[in-house]
């Protein structure tokens, strides 16, 4: 049965048919249509953001803090779209699944250099998973559903629809389609069996085994999570994760070895480079992950489950590469497991868990503490003391604040971590923590911010006020673009050009004018007590912890460097020396 | 042989680049041609000729065919993204199932007169290709065949006075009763 309507009617119809509750938006001239037909029903509510960028950041943290869910955007022509593309590369290169609606000028005056009229398409082409331009009304309900489709199957990312504003006022014939799949795009989500097979007789055989998971693990959904619990339990091997993976895998438990990367823990990178038989799972082989690539795990055998063709073999050469849904192959790994019940080399393993044991007794997340001055790990630290039994959602912002929240918050859960990874983007944090906060009204939601990160996206203050969303912002306030600074320190001998911050707002005031809370604490014996009133505040609050200034974050591998060659937090030569020429052209 | 600039086992070894045909079939829709192009200069690959034309009008799909040269590496990473595109159903590599079928049309004017204009047409005549358009001082010819045909005849009709060249690029297909 098809209703006639308008194709901005149609918009908002088919929002409500997908089971969209939330969507962030901004209005202007070329989407008035639109926000006319959302004034006019109550299904889908609007969160009126107060920049482009930060509504499609918060549809990302909406979208990455359960499973199940696109985020959606509506943002006008012109400067609302170009606003929209850093969130939208943001999504793509963390694989979120987002449906982004654009107003665009009339048909007619396509091409003629119209007030706000860009080319959207065009320059949202790449940092989209694809996009329309709707050149008819009869186009129209089959792009909106067929968006939902691309933008959550196979590996999941943005998706633009650009409407012309006579598009919006056109009248056509609106269905729901009976699915809403796109006519040939069918990513493969189940693995081949044979190479599945081949993998679990490798991974039983293997005497250094190490998991390595990513995000795919997250975005496969909880089930991928489960499933991978099961088979680490079966194996007794030990697991790491990338920054994105965070969660998938339970921090409490003794097989986990904490983050791996540029700064991830010692032991993780150590049995990264150390083992026979890498098991990826959901991760892409970033640099920040493998450091010097012709020095990456030199000795071991590869298997990589991905969904992505594209992204095995990319960056390092595997031995068994498995395309597929994390949780489709895993639950095929597992069952095979179950029906083979492979006998592990206990031998072995023994040997492998005790040198394991030897790199964890390095402690690499040790730091000095202080009795009068706040350091940033401490910060985090008694943060994650404080908050842990409350099951906290944790978004960040990009830089020394996000490294160490990665390091010294520990998740049990996926989905409750969502940080910029791919695209590193500054004022990724408020917005993220206003959609995750809107998807779970009760929810204690905090953004670990830096004092340079949050002033990029501070405007988002306002929304969270408007829709009484208590997000907790907490800001280790050293005064720098912390991981600018160390870079200089490492990098450009100490010369600290443009990453000291200057003129910085009173935060706590800044609070207080936006209408939130606004705490201030630079003494360590008072932290606590300053955490818990920002936990008990019930509206936004931001606190300003004023930690060390020039704490450099470690363990680090240096650029250019392998996983064996790590700086460790007690590391006392010339911090200007370990990086070579070769490196410093890295990034 | 020189030793590896690392001390670790499997260095990287440099690999031989090769030239692949590809034909790639897309759903006929705007900006299919701006998404494949951008995915060749956004990732820094090369593109040596692209020709693209609607081949199934019904269904509204297209057939690029793109010529690249990389490594074995390179060109597997080639096809997985283009592959992964939405409006791509299929990307077949037709210099891995063997030699292909190549050809191109060229266009080439000439313009002399005397001596150069005949040994223009004699030589035209013996690569075979029509004379599409005469006139007292300059001929254009059309010649279809391999890449290297055409290249062969530009480089000889340079000597008698070639001052234009228009050309396809490539069209493929496999050999034998397959279809893609």
């Amino acid at each position: 049965m098809s209703e006639m309507m308008t194709g901005a009617e149609m918009v908002v119809r088919a929002l409500q048919d997908q089971g969209v509750e939330h969507l962030f938006g901004y209005p202007g001239g070329a989407v008035l249509p639109i926000y006319d037909a959302i004034f006019q029903q109550d299904k889908v509510k609007h969160v009126l953001v107060r920049h482009e960028q930060g509504a499609v950041h918060a549809a990302e943290g909406y979208a990455r803090s359960g499973a199940g869910k696109v985020g959606c955007v509506l943002v006008t022509s012109g400067p609302g779209a170009t606003n929209a593309v850093t969130g939208l590369t943001d999504a793509l290169l963390d694989s979120i699944p987002l449906v982004v609606i654009t107003g665009q000028v009339p048909t007619h005056l396509i091409g003629s250099d119209a007030f706000q009229e860009c080319d959207t398409v065009g320059i949202t082409r790449s940092c989209t998973k694809h996009n329309y331009l709707v050149k008819s009304i009869k186009d129209l309900p089959r792009i909106l559903h067929e968006a939902f489709y691309v933008a959550a199957n196979g590996r999941p990312g943005p998706v633009v629809i650009d409407i012309p504003k006579d598009i919006q006022f056109a009248t056509g014939a609106y269905s729901r389609p009976r699915d809403n799949q796109h006519k040939t795009y069918r990513p493969v989500v189940k693995g081949d069996l044979n190479k599945i097979k081949a993998a679990v007789e490798l991974i039983a055989g293997a005497r250094k085994p190490i998991f390595y998971t990513g995000g795919g693990v997250i975005n496969s959904g909880p089930h991928a999570s489960a499933l991978l619990r099961e088979l680490a339990r079966l194996t007794g091997y030990p697991v790491t994760s990338t920054l994105m993976g965070l969660g998938a895998f339970p921090a409490a438990d003794k097989q986990w070895l904490g983050m791996l990367g540029m700064h991830g823990t010692y032991e993780a990178n150590l049995a990264m480079h150390d083992c026979d038989v890498m098991i990826a799972i959901g991760a892409r082989f970033d640099d920040r992950i493998t450091g010097r690539i012709d020095a990456f795990s030199p000795r071991s055998k590869k298997i990589h489950i991905d969904i992505d063709p594209s992204s095995i073999n990319k960056n390092v050469k595997v031995d068994i590469g498995i395309v597929g849904d994390c949780a489709h192959v895993l639950e095929d790994m597992v069952r095979i497991w179950r029906e083979t019940s492979p006998q592990v080399d206990k031998t072995a393993l023994a040997a492998w868990w005790t040198q394991i044991e030897g790199w964890r007794g390095r402690k690499s997340l040790a730091y000095k503490p202080s009795e009068t001055i706040i350091k940033p790990q401490y910060a985090l630290e008694r943060l994650h003391a404080l908050t842990k039994d409350r099951d906290p959602f944790i978004t960040t912002e990009v830089g020394q604040h996000q490294m160490w929240a990665a390091q010294y918050l520990h998740f049990q859960d996926p989905n409750r971590w969502m940080t910029s990874g791919g695209l590193g983007t500054m004022g990724y944090g408020l917005p993220a923590a206003i959609g995750v906060q809107m998807r779970h009204p009760k929810a204690l939601v905090i953004d670990v911010a830096g004092e340079a990160s949050i002033l990029m996206n501070m405007q988002e203050m306002s929304t969270a006020v408007q829709y009484r969303l208590p997000v907790k912002i907490f800001i280790l306030n050293n005064e720098y673009m912390g991981m600018v600074r160390q870079w200089q320190e490492l990098l450009h001998g100490g010369r600290y050009s443009e990453s000291y911050s200057q003129s910085l707002p009173d935060f706590v005031k800044l609070a207080e004018a936006y209408g939130g809370h606004g705490i201030r604490c630079d003494d360590p014996a008072r932290l606590d007590d300053a955490i818990m009133e920002m936990i008990e505040t019930p509206k936004p609050v931001i606190f300003d912890c004023i930690v060390a200034k020039e704490e450099n974050c470690f363990p680090m591998i240096p650029s250019g460097k392998a996983h064996n060659e790590m700086i460790l937090p007690d590391f006392e030569g010339d911090t200007g020396e370990i990086i070579d020429a070769k490196g410093k052209q890295l990034v | 042989m020189s030793k590896p600039a690392t001390h670790y086992p499997n260095a990287p070894k440099s690999q031989p680049v090769a030239r692949h045909t590809l034909a790639v079939i897309v759903d006929n829709e705007p900006g299919v041609l701006a998404r494949i192009a951008g995915l060749f200069s956004g990732r820094g690959y090369n593109i040596e000729s692209l020709t693209v034309s609607e081949t199934e009008h019904e269904k509204h799909l297209s057939r690029i065919t793109v010529v690249t040269s990389g490594t074995a590496h390179v060109i597997d990473q080639i096809k997985a993204h283009l592959d992964r595109l939405v409006p791509v159903h299929r990307v077949v590599d037709l210099t891995e199932h063997g030699e292909a079928l190549e050809r191109e049309l060229a266009l080439v004017k000439v313009v002399g007169k005397g001596e150069h204009r005949v040994e223009a047409m004699r030589l035209a005549s013996a690569f075979g290709a029509r004379t599409l358009d005469a006139s007292l001082s300059s001929f254009v010819f059309e010649l279809t065949g391999a890449t290297e045909e055409i290249e062969r005849f530009i480089k000889t009709m340079t000597a008698v006075g070639l001052t234009e060249v228009s050309r396809t690029g490539i069209a493929a297909m496999s050999r034998g009763p397959d279809s893609m």
